[in-house]
């Protein structure tokens, strides 16, 4: 696909993927107005004792006294500016709260995702190689395991191992608190105590990516046109290479956009867990305190990382396959 | 060959079988078994494994963790069961009218599915459990309405492959009703994936439970296994087994849904078998 | 004589325990020489394909070789080392395949996979003006920019001049070519099979050619081997096989091919049953909820008339749109524009309710016996299903079913036994069945016979003849191959691109044909100089 294409490709999806925020904006908005109770008393928490002051200035936020479509074209006023909201528990707007833990999270399911898809698909492509053999059946199992484990419970495990028995990794934290290190001395620090929580991450990930790319790469490599590069000489590795797994790929990447949410949606529970000052973990700690100003918050930026993301992976595609015609 | 014979041939599904069964008479057998509520304090916290009549050590408040998890089971099941009927009702219903009715309704349902899968499930999940009050019914509906776009398109798919095919033309010029095509032609031959979708789904769904209740969003009443791992997170360092055993209970049965659905595939599909893996859950 | 270039000697292929033969392929021996093409015609399930698979080393896994030898320039390619037999594929043996629509890789462009045959055989220099001129040789237009393309831009056709292309690349001595041209229309399949003679005859390749299609044999041969069961029951020169069958199993084949004869003129009373005028109906390709697909023109201003008993004859190409044309009749597709005219009534304004009484009426017979049957249902419940919804009994309509079997030669224990139980023949002889089921007067047979064993079609046809004379039906006959068409229609209407461009008796459009697209039909058909034999009585 061409430069000048590609450009309009990626303009038409991102008008898909504003109108698709958009409809998470009015989706919550009508979640809010569902919930049991008036939205002011829902977003400072049912049970919290919220002051009477704070209640008002909410219903005066959401414009509570006004006809229904109005109070939509406010809230998504409100959102279009990125006003997210005031958490009262930390008192400060929800929306800076979400920006100071977002690097956090980017880094960590970054991190989990590379470390999914690589070895995933590598993985994949081993054991389908030598399907049947011992080697695709320990990675088979591998991936049923993996699969099947929650991660929440894998990660702590992992600090059971690794932290309190072994003592090699930190078990909590991005850093080592009251250290005060520096340059290339911090970065070695995160990188230690990123080394547990993106592992618990992406070895679900990785458990998926391995399946579905072994699958694929057996699939396409019963493809005709598999026959006909055989038929032509060419050598079994370059057949691997250059024909089976790059139609096996594409799959895969379909896979990863429909998975994007649950990457995301899994970040909560390794925050939890390692107390990675994330957004997940500010989720977490909303939770606790009821501060549902702020899991909207995180709801919502999450929601948009996952458009965001299968804009990346259109894009991806439409350069990897010749096929995808601009919308 | 019969489709039971192809089943019982398959090593892993039978294990995983054996396993579903083991853990289903776990939860029906928990009220003789433990003959007291799971949250009765019964002697002495963190109890090791095997010490003080605690077969599975005991928790932080004395609780036995043996009879949590023996208990838990139940829940387990239960949310697992129903969610899954009520998002396969709901994603067969719409899958199927996209499918057979193509044109705009399929547009509308499809973008609706689309939309619904954009948004993180757990997220979603988790919000919908927060904010409606964590209660058993709470748990379920949020777990249904977070796992039945996958229903849909996979049976939209179904329907949309199956209603170009000439029997359901035949059926189409012998001049029967839409609803006899749907749901006697098409449906019992779309039946396959959904078979095997629901039991994965299943397994999501127990997954899913156990992580709402890992992070506090379980029902206050009922005794489940992510709760359990949840309440010994804190003291892992010196009650290691408050986490594990109830994590092996889930991993144990997830893992027993799963190779039954791979099984159920490979014997429902067995053209299909080696495309193992690749169903979208 | 001189000597083969490619000798098959006493090949024997084994099949996996518990098929329904020991062998795929049985002490089959042919000979390939330079500058000729042998072809290797059989049904499916002959081995032909295997034996052509055998020769390119590309046997599936579990297919062993139990005997025999295949002699190539000297060497025994079956005990050839993994590695010394890659290098002569591509380079010494050149391969096409069946499906032009998968054959190629969809994600490179067509000059790398030509390219990749140079130079995975280390052929180094400038190898796309190499491609280029391959390009021009299998006569593609505009080579600079098909270079470049994308498999998916291409028609069928041309991926198969790719295919021959890629397979020519490096002058091998032995072309194997599997059924190259079943996939294409038959204007398609005539060029196709000119141009790989042309190439073989300019460069003295010597060719297998594997076939199902006598009339392709019949074009192209020069020696031809006839396989049966896994062997070969005849074996020689085109000339003597196709006009002089000697073993039984060719003399069958050979008559069962349609003789394109038009059959015996009948009279019929000129009482319309079914008169279209100016249908239209179009398609949208792609497009979605906020944005329309482009329209594609599938039948446009169609208008015939149908008298009863009479039998017409829809014939043309993939996409000339014959078949959508009948299922605006059965209101499986919803035209625009137009009138449809049953007995006088337009069906056309009909909503689904309305429709109902005329469905009883008008009944199909579909292409695919696989597809055609509901493969979770019993045979008897298939064919009771149309009486059953039009109301009547369920056990008055079963019992009807039974003596519907006996009608088109089915025992009576096929009524409780599932779809995938019988053989293709067998299938559509449950559809027809369940077609005439309601006692029809207008029978649309959708390619009946397209998807069978020449063999199979030509009972198949019979039948439905039989039928038709019995039941006083009226027939529309959709159907590509116009060999079948001149034997069982009254009179034909060719359509090409979404119009009937001619229509007439049959003697007259194959005689006199009046429209260029006809005349264009005509001459594509396979090996027309040659007649097949009447069997011997």
């Amino acid at each position: 696909m061409g430069a000048a294409k590609l450009l309009r490709f990626l303009a038409a999806r991102s008008v898909k993927a504003v109108i698709v925020v958009l409809a998470i904006v009015v989706f919550q908005f009508v979640l809010i107005r569902l919930a049991p109770g008036d939205p002011a008393s829902v977003i400072a928490g049912q049970s919290g004792a919220a002051d009477p002051l704070f209640m008002q200035q909410l219903r005066e936020q959401f414009g509570l006294d006004r006809p229904m479509h109005e109070q939509l074209l406010i809230y998504l006023r409100d959102m279009a500016t990125l006003d997210l909201g005031f958490s009262h528990r930390q008192q400060q707007p929800v929306a800076r709260l979400i920006l100071e833990r977002l690097p956090a999270t980017l880094l960590l399911t970054g991190t989990a995702f590379l470390l999914a898809i690589t070895g995933g698909v590598a993985l994949g492509v081993m054991a389908a190689r030598r399907v049947g053999r011992p080697a695709d059946s320990a990675i088979t199992v591998l991936a049923l395991t993996f699969y099947a484990t929650p991660i929440f419970w894998v990660g702590l495990i992992l600090v059971l191992i690794f932290s309190v028995w072994l003592e090699w990794l930190p078990s909590f934290g991005m850093f080592t608190v009251g250290a005060e290190l520096s340059g290339w001395a911090h970065a070695l620090d995160v990188g230690k105590h990123l080394i547990l929580p993106s592992l618990t991450l992406g070895l679900f990930f990785l458990a998926i990516y391995a399946r579905l790319a072994r699958a694929s790469m057996l699939e396409v490599a019963d493809q005709d046109f598999v026959r006909t590069a055989r038929a032509k000489g060419v050598p079994e590795g370059r057949i691997v290479r250059a024909h089976v797994l790059r139609n096996a790929l594409l799959p895969v990447i379909t896979f990863a956009g429909i998975q994007a949410g649950q990457l995301v949606g899994g970040s909560i529970l390794v925050e939890t867990v390692f107390a990675w000052p994330g957004i997940g973990r500010l989720a977490f700690d909303a939770l606790l305190a009821r501060d549902y100003a702020t899991l909207l918050g995180v709801f919502f930026c999450t929601a948009v990382m996952v458009v965001v993301f299968n804009l990346i992976t259109d894009l991806l595609y439409a350069v990897v396959d010749p096929r995808v015609e601009v919308a | 060959m019969s489709f039971w014979r192809r089943f019982a041939r398959n090593l892993g599904a039978m294990v995983g079988l054996a396993i579903l069964a083991l853990v289903a008479l776990m939860a029906v057998l928990a009220p003789v078994l433990f003959p007291f509520s799971p949250w009765e304090m019964r002697g002495i916290p963190f109890m090791p494994p095997g010490e003080a009549g605690f077969l599975l050590g005991s928790d932080s408040l004395g609780r036995d963790v043996a009879a949590g998890i023996a208990h838990g089971a139940l829940v387990s099941f239960l949310v697992g069961g129903v969610s899954t009927v009520a998002a396969l009702l709901l994603g067969v219903t719409l899958g199927a009218l996209a499918g057979y009715a193509g044109g705009w309704v399929d547009d509308a349902i499809m973008r609706f599915t689309e939309f619904f899968q954009t948004i993180p499930s757990f997220v979603l999940a988790v919000v919908l459990v927060a904010i409606f009050t964590p209660s058993i019914a709470s748990i379920v509906v949020s777990i249904a309405i977070v796992s039945w776009p996958p229903v849909t398109r996979v049976v939209r798919a179904e329907f949309l492959s199956l209603r170009s095919r000439e029997f359901v033309q035949a059926a189409e010029v012998l001049g029967r009703g839409r609803i006899a095509i749907m749901v006697t032609e098409i449906l019992p031959n779309a039946l396959s994936p959904i078979i095997v979708l629901a039991s994965l789904m299943v397994a999501t769904a127990i997954l899913l439970e156990s992580s709402l209740s890992f992070l506090g969003l379980g029902d206050p009443n009922l005794m489940s296994w992510g709760f359990m791992i949840g309440s010994g997170r804190s003291v892992i360092r010196i009650a290691w087994w408050m986490s594990v055993f109830p994590g092996i209970a889930i991993f144990l049965t997830v893992l027993a849904l799963n190779l039954v659905g791979e099984g159920l595939n490979d014997a429902l599909n067995p053209r299909l078998a080696r495309r193992r893996g690749i169903v979208v859950t | 004589m001189t000597s083969p270039i490619l000798s098959i000697e006493n090949l024997t292929i084994g099949l996996p325990a518990g098929g329904d033969r020991a062998n795929a392929v049985e002490d089959v021996s042919l000979a390939v020489r330079p500058g000729e093409i042998l072809c290797v015609v059989g049904e499916s399930g002959s081995g032909k394909s295997m034996t052509a698979s055998a020769v390119m080393g590309l046997l599936p896994k579990g297919l062993p070789v139990r005997s025999g030898r295949i002699m190539f320039e000297g060497n025994d390619l079956l005990t050839l080392p993994a590695e010394t037999f890659r290098a002569l594929r591509g380079a010494r043996l050149g391969m096409v395949f069946q499906e032009p629509m998968t054959a190629l890789n969809p994600l490179m462009r067509v000059g790398d996979q030509i390219g990749e045959a140079f130079r995975v055989h280390g052929e180094k220099g400038d190898i796309r003006s190499k491609v280029l001129a391959l390009l021009e040789d299998v006569r593609l237009p505009d080579p600079p920019s098909i270079i470049g393309a994308y498999p998916f831009r291409l028609s069928g056709g041309q991926r198969q001049r790719v295919m021959i292309a890629m397979a020519l690349a490096l002058g091998p001595s032995v072309l194997i070519a599997d059924e190259p041209t079943t996939a294409l229309d038959v204007t398609t399949q005539m060029q196709i099979l000119r141009l790989i003679r042309g190439l073989q005859e300019r460069r003295g390749t010597g060719v297998l050619f594997i076939t199902h299609d006598f009339g392709v044999v019949a074009e192209i041969a020069d020696q031809v081997a006839v396989m049966q069961h896994g062997r070969v029951v005849e074996h020689g020169e085109a000339a003597q096989v196709l006009n002089a069958p000697q073993h039984p199993y060719t003399r069958a084949l050979t008559a069962a091919v349609p003789h394109g004869r038009a059959r015996p003129a009948e009279t019929h009373a000129p009482e319309p049953v079914l008169a279209l005028s100016g249908v239209e109906k179009s398609f949208r390709r792609g497009g979605g909820l906020f944005r329309r697909g482009s329209p594609v023109q599938a039948v446009a201003d169609a208008s015939f008339t149908l008298v009863k008993g009479e039998t017409l004859g829809l014939v043309g190409e993939s996409g000339s749109g014959k078949s959508t044309l009948a299922r605006c009749v059965v209101r499986l597709a919803q035209p625009e524009k137009g009138e449809i005219l049953f007995h006088g009534t337009d069906l056309l304004p009909l909503g689904r309710a309305a429709m109902q009484p005329y469905r009883a009426r008008i009944q199909m017979v579909f292409q695919d016996p696989y597809a055609s049957l509901n493969p979770r249902r019993r045979v008897g419940d298939i064919i009771a299903e149309g009486p059953v919804t039009h109301g009547v009994p369920r056990d008055k309509a079963l019992a009807r079913a039974l003596e519907l079997l006996a009608l088109v030669q089915l025992d009576a224990g096929a009524m409780e036994r599932f779809p995938h139980e019988f053989s293709g023949g067998q299938r559509q002889r449950i559809g027809i069945a369940r077609a005439i089921a309601l006692e029809p007067e207008l029978l649309i047979a959708d390619e009946p016979v397209s998807a069978l064993d020449v063999s199979v079609q030509a009972q198949i046809l019979d039948l439905l003849d039989g039928i038709r004379k019995r039941l006083g039906l009226t027939m529309l006959f959709i159907t590509h191959d116009l060999r079948v068409a001149a034997q069982v229609c009254d009179r034909i209407a060719v359509m090409q691109r979404g119009r009937i461009v001619e229509i007439g008796p049959t003697a007259k459009v194959f005689g006199a044909p009046e429209h260029p697209y006809t005349r264009e039909l005509l001459d594509a058909i396979p090996g027309k100089a040659w007649t097949p034999p009447l069997e011997a009585a």
